[in-house]
Order: structure tokens, then sequence, then C-alpha cells
């Protein structure tokens, strides 16, 4: 006998008493728990989700088409970026200005070719994102074209992730399920990389990104 | 400490030690109180904690009735999502079929994410007895392997040690698993997570092999759902070729969509955040991106034995979040090395007892290792009422019943000779002499009842169902030993003298 029926056949032996037909007679899990917590404007969702952002330490920026690749620019800049990856599909305006001729940036292409070696010589990566939760400050990836392998938002050092407000934006982990596919890996993320293992003192960055800075992307945000 | 739990010693006597180690008792003390305010904080926020509750415990009973139908529906969803699903009956089996698969690979080295599972069938030592190291990577977790030592704490393993100790652990051990400590380390804590960043990440970049455990699996998707803090279970789960992931049977969930319970209830009962840093989701392979090859093993281990108690079925429920160890005033005395198991705590009190049978003075002395305060009931993010397990088990050791061992019916008789009349009172000897847990223990259920005024304490149902009495008050230890041994608890009052 295989394990497997081994296992099963435990299982069953010790469920013997219960009814099998439980499709139809067992009580339905009530799910009176709320779909989100407080009604809030698109705005002020948005706003929350600036807030829980910050809450958890990553860094939260706001701006609009326009001004987008300037300040991703600067953000490269300002952490002395030299290399940059970037997912396949991500717009290629948002990095033009980072990348204008004086600055000595590289762009690497996400790839599969790509060993978590040479990851580890990048300095920074840039995504988009699928999802953010407003009530919990997390975003969501789930390795579409503007977001890349799981790997290249883990093994850089510095992570600029961009949401399009308000659209990308659910209030809470109920709204954020049905928008995600659950055959595509995905990846939460709420805050840096962090540890409490030593006295509860909490340390940011002990193996992914030690820097998380979140773009909030409006048709006509202001930019800062 | 030798790196394995067996042949420790009844809770009574490894809990008498502990409770004189005053730097332990220290460290216990802060860091319990400390997750406890926090987490009451990250509950109070969500007005229908009460709904999700509920919500959690009846999805997790629901799979507990219908077990084997959500099993076989997640073999054929993670089958057909590209993964190689494997069965293990007991912890031997499952270690021998990890063992097999590493083999395949080739590879003498893993990485592992923190797992409880892993823990339980003790998979590192059997891994070295087959040549193969595992590198934990979990910071906690690092600390516990370097040091040579057990965890004591779910969620914080490394809880009984401070950072001196830490950072002497990684200036003497680090340089024998890997790169060294850098020279001068210091004792703040962002040094030393340096450190352990440094040392681990030449593992992450080079290892072929990732071992994990799962928080979640969805029967309907075929999903694993793996919840963190560090990044090192994002490296080991997406950087190696090949992933193993050991996990209970009972860490299925039915459907997508019952994460939004548990996605809520975890973080805030663990680690008191809204969410954790890191959660990962994966459902069989991802061409190009993650594990070529992916292998569940799926442990039994004593689970079945424990679904087939009907009172102490409900232990398959947790959800590890350690909640019930930071409000137990018997765990914050005793430290988690007491308990002789993985699982510390409340729910060590009860599961290790049942995954285990009944086997020795161990297992026999840990459903008296409460005051039956019931505080860990009232934190319990999925309602598990361990106070009535716990009396429920009680009865077991005194007066015998059916058990299921090994998947077979049994009667055990009224403990092995005087073995469990014994470890009851060693037990009771035990939290006697240290009058303050009592009185704590005491205090707690008190002010809990006072904000739960219609909760019949879990005891009190026990007890009431098994000898068909109306519903008695809630039943704190002393009024047990009282009932049960028709006498006034009496005994030294004092701590112990350190000669006993
Ligand atoms: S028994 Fe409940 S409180 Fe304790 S670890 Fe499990 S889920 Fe958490």
């Amino acid at each position: 006998m295989s394990s497997r029926d081994v296992v099963l056949g435990r299982v069953r032996r010790a469920l013997a008493a219960e009814p099998r037909d439980t499709g139809r007679n067992e009580p339905p899990v009530v799910r009176d728990y709320r779909r989100v917590h407080g009604s809030r404007t698109a705005a002020q969702t948005v706003e929350l989700l600036a807030e829980n952002l910050a809450d958890y330490r990553a860094v939260v920026h706001r701006s609009d088409p326009a001004g987008l690749p300037a300040l991703i620019a600067r953000l490269l800049a300002d952490r002395g970026a030299r290399s940059v990856v970037v997912p396949r599909g991500l717009p290629a305006s948002w990095l033009e200005a980072a990348l204008a001729a004086s600055s000595g940036l590289t762009r690497i292409e996400d790839r599969a070719a790509l060993t978590p070696a040479e990851l580890d010589a990048v300095d920074s990566v840039v995504t988009g994102c699928a999802v953010a939760i407003a009530e919990t400050g997390t975003l969501v990836l789930d390795a579409g074209p503007d977001q890349g392998r799981r790997r290249i938002t883990l093994v850089p050092d510095h992570h600029v992730c961009v949401v399009r407000v308000p659209d990308q934006v659910v209030g809470s982990v109920p709204q954020a399920l049905p928008r995600l596919a659950p055959d595509r890996p995905l990846t939460w993320i709420s805050g840096p990389s962090a540890t409490s293992d030593i006295e509860l003192d909490r340390v940011e960055g002990v193996h992914g990104p030690r820097t998380l800075e979140v773009i909030l992307l409006s048709a006509s945000g202001q930019s800062g | 400490m030798s790196g394995t739990y067996l042949g420790m010693p009844a809770f009574p006597r490894a809990a008498d030690v502990s409770t004189r180690d005053t730097r332990l008792r220290a460290n216990l003390t802060h860091a319990t109180h400390t997750i406890r305010d926090k987490r009451a904080a990250a509950v109070a926020e969500l007005d229908d904690w009460a709904q999700l509750r509920a919500a959690g415990a009846a999805v997790k009973d629901r799979v507990l009735r219908r077990l084997d139908h959500y099993l076989e529906q997640l073999e054929a969803a993670v089958t057909a999502a590209g993964g190689q699903v494997h069965w293990a009956a007991d912890a031997e089996e499952a270690n021998r079929i990890v063992t097999a698969l590493v083999r395949e690979t080739g590879e003498r080295e893993v990485v592992k994410v923190k797992s409880m599972a892993t823990q339980e069938i003790g998979l590192n030592q059997a891994l070295e007895d087959a040549g193969i190291r595992a590198y934990e990577t979990d910071l906690a977790e690092l600390i516990v392997q370097l040091g040579d030592d057990l965890p004591s704490h779910i969620l914080v393993p490394a809880i009984h040690r401070n950072r001196a100790e830490i950072r002497d652990i990684f200036r003497r051990e680090m340089g024998r698993w890997g790169r060294p400590a850098p020279e001068g380390l210091s004792d703040s804590p962002a040094e030393l997570a340096e450190a352990a960043r440094l040392h681990l990440r030449e593992k992450f970049l080079s290892a072929k092999v990732g071992i994990s455990g799962a928080n979640f699996m969805v029967a309907e998707t075929g999903t694993l759902v793996v919840v963190e803090s560090e990044g090192n279970g994002r490296m080991c789960l997406t950087l190696p070729e090949t992933l193993i992931s050991v996990v209970g049977i009972e860490k299925v969930v039915p459907t997508w969509q019952d994460l939004e319970i548990f996605l809520q209830l975890l973080p805030r009962s663990s680690t008191a955040e809204r969410m954790n840093p890191y959660t990962s989701t994966w459902t069989g392979t991802t061409d190009g991106d993650g594990p070529r090859n992916f292998h569940l093993v799926l442990l039994d281990n004593g689970r079945t034995d424990t679904l087939a108690d009907t009172v102490g079925r409900q232990a398959l429920r947790c959800i590890r979040c350690s909640a019930c160890l930071n409000v137990c005033p018997v765990y914050e005395r005793a430290g988690g090395h007491a308990y002789g198991s993985p699982y510390p705590g409340p729910i060590g009190a009860i599961l290790t007892p049942q995954l285990r049978g009944m086997q020795g003075p161990l297992e026999e002395s840990l459903p008296y290792a409460s005051s039956l305060c019931g505080a860990c009931y009232e934190v319990c993010p999925v309602a598990i009422d361990i106070p009535e397990v716990l009396v429920h088990l009680r009865e077991r050791v005194v007066e015998g019943g059916p058990v299921t061992r090994g998947g077979t019916r049994t009667v055990v008789k009224p403990a092995r000779g005087h073995a469990a009349e014994r470890a009851a009172m060693r037990a009771a000897a035990w939290t006697f002499d240290h009058p303050g847990v009592l009185r704590r223990g005491m205090r707690l259920a008190a002010r809990t009842r006072r904000l739960h005024p219609r909760r019949l304490p879990g005891p009190g149902r026990a007890w009431s169902r098994t000898r068909a009495l109306p519903a008695v008050p809630a039943e704190s230890f002393r009024d047990w030993w009282r009932r049960t041994r028709g006498e006034s608890p009496s005994g030294p009052t004092g701590e112990r003298g350190a000669g006993e």
C-alpha cells in the first residue's frame, strides 16, 4: 500500500463518524466579516495607502505622467545608482531622463539568463505593480510585464515601485484577492525587508531590499 | 542543548530549571509583553475581528471534516501546475523522501526557510546523516543553528538569546559555516543583521535546492503561501532550481477566497503588523521564473491520529501565529525549551501529546503545563479552545480511554503505572511552588471573564459534557486539582532552592 493510501485511509477512518454528503449538509462558512473597513472616497483610499506605506518605512512620492521620468531619475541619482534592472514591459519613457547620456546609469533588462550573482551587482530596480492594498500598506506584484520575475525585486538593495492611482489601489485584502490570478507567482510587499529577531529591535533590510520607494502616479497628481 | 528534543525531561523538571534562569526570564518577559501589547493594538484596528475569527475557525473545521477530499483536490491541482506531490506517513518517511530528492539533484547543500514541520521531523539532522548540509536562513533560526541550540518560540525562535550572546555566537561560529563575521562585530542589532546578510547572501546566490514549509495550501488552485519578514523566504523560494516544501496535511484551505480571512488573521496575531513585509504565493512551477522543479511533501506524522479525536482535533486549526505563547503565564516563566518540542506554549501543550501520543513522562505532563486561565483561547485567531483540550487530555492521562495511534483505534489504560499521576503531581507541585504563575493566571482569567461574560469556559464545557453535569464556571488549576485529588493543594510556597 502506498503512503498516499495509508494517509488517506487514516483520514477516512478518523472521519468515519462525519456525514459524507457534506456538500449539502455542511453549514456554509458565514462570511459576515467586512469586505473593507470603513467607507472612503477613492482619494481617501490612496491617502490611507500612503500613510500605511510610510508607517512601515516605505518612502512615498507622488507624481504625474509628465513628472515621472524626472522623479525616477532623481531617486536613482540620490542613491548613486550606477545600474538599474527593469522588467521588459516597463514603459520606456519612465527611464528616459535617468538614462540621459550624462548620467552614467546602465539599464539592464530582466531576462532568464541573468544569474543571481549578476543581479547582486545591480544597484536598483524599477517596476510597476498589480494591486496595492490601502488598509495594510501592501504592494502586490504578479510578475506581469511591467514587474518582471520575482527575483529582480528581491536581490537589488533599492526598489522603486510605481503604483497607478487610483486604478490599482483597493481598500482591503478581501478586495485584492479577486483581482489577482492564483496561477501567477505573487509577491506581497509591505515595507522594506525587516527583522525583529534580536531583542525585538526592528532592523530593515536583512535580505530583501533595504529601501523601498513607492511612487503614487496619478493622471494629474502633484509631483514631489 | 544538542539540537534534538529527544530525551527532554518532563515539563515540570525542565521548567524548574528555566524558571531559575533569570536572564532567560527577563528576555522572555520583555518579548512576550511587547508583542502582546502591539498585537492588541493591531487587532483593535479591525472591528470585525470576531467575525474573521469565527470564519477562520469555520473554514478550518470544514477542511478537517473533509480532509481527504481537499487533499485529493490539492494534489490534482499541484500536479496539473507542474509540481510533484509525495505523501509521508511519518517523520522518518518524510526525511527519506526529502533526502532522496536532494540526492537526485546531486547537491550537498540546501538553503532552508524557517519551517515548523521540518523541525518537527528533525530534517536537518537526517540530511546531515546523509552528508547534506542544511543552512537555516531565517535570522533567528540561524542564531539557533550556529549556537547548536533549539528554538524556544514559534515566531522568534532565538528569543532566549540577548544581543551579546548573539554577537559571541556569530563571532565564534560563522566562519565554520561560511563567510565569517566581520572584524570587530559589535552587538548592535543593525550590525548583527548585516553580518547575517553577508553570511547568507553567498548561500542564496549559489543554492541549487531550497526547502520550505508553507503557511497555507489552497486546494482549488494548488497554490502554496509563505508569509515572512526578512526576504530569506523569497530567496529560498525563487533562486534555487529545485524547491521542496514539507507541509502538514492540516494546512490546506479550500478556496483562493479563504486567504482573505487568514491573511488578515495571521499577521496581526503573529507579528502584530497590518501585514508582514513579504508574502509569496506560487502554484506549481512558472516558466523562467523561480524553481524549475517543485516537490510538495504532505506530512501526516500524527495529524490523522489527532484528527480522530473529536475534542482534540481543533488543535489542527492552528496557524502557528504564536499569540497564545505571548499571553501564557506558564510559558513566560518556563520558557520554550521546557515543552520539549518545536511547539512550545499552550499550543505545544495540546499538540505535542496528540502528535506523538502520550508515550512518556513529557507527553503525559504537558497537559498539566497550564493554569487553565483561558487567555490562550481568548487570543487565538482560530478560536482553538486550548483549555478544553487540556482538560480532555488530562482526563486521558488519569483515566485512560479511546485513542488512535498510527491510524489504529485502541483504548489506553489509565496512566501506565503511576507515571501520569507522578507527572501530574510534579506539575502541580511546580505550579504551587511558583505562586506568581498561579496568581497571574487567575487574574487573567478573571479579567477575560469580565470582558466576555457569556463565554462558558472550555474546561467547564468539557467536564460538563463528559460528566453529564450542568455547565460549571471556569475551573482554575487549583479547583481542578482539588476536585480530582479530593484534597486541598498544599506544599511549599517559596521558589525552590537551587539544590533541589
Ligand atoms: S493555537 Fe491559536 S494562538 Fe496559538 S499559535 Fe495556534 S493559532 Fe496561534
